[in-house]
């Protein structure tokens, strides 16, 4: 473990992309204190609010130690266009009262890092029912950034166990497993997304509807890894270790769980890296098509399905936000997933 | 090579059946069927529902209606749509062309640049073009191809350079060949690019780091050292060596054909295959899912057969391990 970090430490782009997460995982734990504003708080009277920026200066160039935002006019109710009311002056303050929250999901409390007393603070501006698409980005980052890590510890722990299996026993076992594992990596992904997503009523809860996509996306992904575990295992099972092991009577399941998984860690743990993107997109695109994560409820993929419409993009581009949301995600998981290659897999480090 | 191919096409026959079967449990598992809906239509006398539900073979068990589908499809009866009441050929033959001619724009694309660039990266490591080809393909692979899709729209509602939704314009029918060619490529030009850069950052990536591990290999050296133009060392001795992992990919990119650009489809609201699914597993139409997921089967399976034979053609110690194994 300290050698993997020590060589995360030397890859720039891995140590900045490892910090990037440490942010955006801190940002959605903490998202009902960051955010202004709850998650499905509707302003009707501001629909489309475009992104208010924080100023220090104003029009006469004083200089405010308290950064402010200006007020906003509603001077096209049919087009949603806004003009700046430079006479009204809301100052930021920190750790302001706004909505009722419970830190932590236990410390209830009242206080936001940050927010406007009157008038309306919209970093990234609104949506259509006037929601502040800064706080859904923060709230959506719990759906779309945990989704990742448990779809894979869930895919991973069947898939490899599956090549565990199949490659420690061999013959019959092996044969039927990888027959199957073949047949789900022949699916059309996204057509066998769709139809196990049918099987399901579309009204879930969204409880349900979080294990049911980590449930699809890991019925998916388990095959292609469980291929490559059998083939590791194949080469760990000759080894001297397992036959000590076997000698001293140990189970095939505690030889299995115990002796092979562990030395495909850090194969696993490459993997893993670079699979969580895989997820990420999957919920997005689920929730994109109004099959995932449903309303009032944020992910990143059901805010994104607001750009369906062409109008709404070329007009209110800010609601693209969670798209760039998505992308820095995704970067910062594929820098991190190559340095982690580099630095446990020596053979492929020559190369480049 | 004629045995091989029927070797691997034989090999092939089980995994047909699996995924049309397990496909055929998905469906059936999910609640209700397309009858459902009608039953709540009150103009619809039990007697005809009875007369449908004999006609669709719903009222059969699972196993039989599975293997009358199965020995129909042999014959592509995919039998009939429940929501479009045409046969599933049809409506599949009608958006197919569509989505091939997307998906093989694209694929056209990224191949034809990927190899090129990735072979001139390979060739200067480390200068300024290796790392500008790195630092692109790293910043396109984690663009969400979707979100790419969005922001050339608008880009494209913006400028105008580009149409914003439909395979042709309204005034088709009425263009020359040569301007319907153009008309069809200027609509195919946003998703295909789309796609190509997904895959073109990828692929791109892959061919570095096949072409440098083959350029150092002994081989070339030994090319080298006997006096061969850099030129011939390139590609006859690296380059061809470099090229085994990527007849596999480009067996997986046939595969992919029919469902890797589905998301972009709807997105764009490009009249393909993707949409046709879409619509077809939302409102339960049995047999269009399937007839979808047996042509996705088949285009693997083609593929597949495509990608071994080619490696068969061009890689001597393949041929001599699999074809002459065969024929022995």
């Amino acid at each position: 473990m300290k050698e993997i970090l020590h060589y995360i430490k030397k890859n720039k782009f891995a140590y900045t992309s490892l910090y990037v997460l440490g942010i955006l995982y801190f940002l959605a734990v903490f998202a009902d204190f960051i955010s202004p504003y709850p998650f499905d708080l509707q302003h009707r009277d501001t629909p489309y609010h475009p992104p208010t920026q924080i100023h220090f200066f104003d029009r006469e160039g004083n200089f405010h130690l308290r950064p402010f935002v200006y007020g906003y006019r509603l001077v096209d109710p049919v087009f949603k266009r806004y003009e700046i009311d430079y006479s009204r002056k809301y100052p930021v303050y920190f750790f302001v009262e706004g909505e009722r929250h419970y830190l932590l999901g236990f410390i209830p409390t009242s206080r936001h890092l940050f927010g406007v007393k009157e008038g309306r603070i919209f970093l990234l501006g609104a949506d259509h029912l006037g929601r502040d698409i800064f706080s859904r980005l923060l709230y959506g980052g719990r759906i779309s950034l945990s989704i990742g890590i448990v779809g894979v510890l869930v895919s991973f722990t069947i898939g490899a166990i599956v090549g565990g299996i199949s490659g420690y026993f061999g013959g019959k076992v092996d044969n039927i497993l990888m027959r199957i594992a073949e047949i789900v990596m022949s699916f059309p992904g996204f057509y066998l997304m769709l139809a196990l997503r049918a099987v399901f009523p579309i009204t879930l809860s969204s409880v349900q509807v979080y294990f049911l996509i980590v449930i699809i996306l890991s019925f998916i992904g388990w095959a292609g890894l469980s291929r490559v575990i059998r083939g590791m295992v194949l080469s760990i099972r000759e080894q001297d270790f397992v036959l000590a092991a076997k000698s001293y009577g140990a189970s095939s399941l505690r030889i299995i769980t115990r002796h092979i998984i562990p030395n495909t860690f850090s194969y696993l743990l490459i993997a893993a890296t670079l699979s969580i993107p895989g997820y990420i997109l999957g919920e997005s695109a689920l929730s994109l098509l109004g099959l995932g994560i449903q309303e009032p409820y944020a992910s990143w993929g059901n805010m994104l399905a607001a750009a369906r419409s062409i109008s709404a993009i070329s007009q209110y581009p800010w609601i693209l936000a969670p798209g760039v949301a998505i992308f820095i995600t995704i970067l910062s998981f594929n820098l991190l997933g190559d340095a982690l290659r580099d630095a446990l897999d020596p053979k492929l480090r020559k190369n480049l | 090579m004629f045995l091989y191919i029927l070797k691997r096409l034989i090999q092939m026959v089980p995994l047909v059946i699996g995924i049309t079967f397990i496909s055929f449990l998905i469906i059936q598992m999910a609640p209700g069927n397309y009858l459902d809906q009608l039953k709540m239509n009150p103009q619809i006398s039990k007697e005809t529902l009875k007369e449908l539900e004999r006609a669709y073979g719903l009222d059969q068990p699972l196993l039989v209606q599975y293997f009358k589908w199965l020995i129909n499809a042999l014959t592509f009866d995919l039998g009939y749509s429940f929501s479009y009441h045409v046969p599933v050929v049809e409506l599949i033959k009608e958006r197919i062309g569509n989505t091939l001619f997307l998906s093989i724009t694209s694929a056209v694309l990224a191949w034809g640049l990927a190899v090129p660039l990735g072979i001139w990266a390979a060739l200067n490591p480390n200068r300024w073009i290796d790392r500008f080809i790195q630092l692109f393909s790293f910043t396109f692979m984690s663009i969400p191809n979707f979100f790419l899709a969005f922001l050339l729209l608008f880009v494209a509602v913006k400028t105008g350079i580009f149409p914003t939704g439909g395979a042709t314009s309204p005034n088709y029918d009425q263009l020359d060949f040569w301007g319907k060619l153009l008309d069809r490529l200027w609509h195919v030009s946003l998703p295909a690019f789309v796609l190509a850069i997904g895959s073109l950052a990828g692929l791109v990536r892959l061919v570095r780091s096949a072409m440098i591990e083959a350029l150092q290999s002994e081989y070339v050296m030994f090319a080298r050292a006997k006096g061969l133009p850099e030129r011939l060392v390139i590609y006859r001795h690296a380059f061809r060596n470099a090229l085994n992992p990527f007849i596999t990919l480009l067996g997986f990119e046939i595969a992919n054909l029919l469902s890797g650009a589905a998301l972009i489809e709807i997105i764009v609201n490009w009249p393909g295959m993707g949409m046709l699914m879409l619509d077809a597993v939302l409102s339960q139409d049995l047999y269009l899912v399937m007839g979808g997921l047996y042509i996705g089967a088949i285009m693997l399976i083609i593929g597949n057969l495509i990608a071994d034979v080619l490696l068969a053609k061009l890689d001597p110690r393949v041929r001599q391990r699999e074809v002459e194994g065969v024929l022995k």
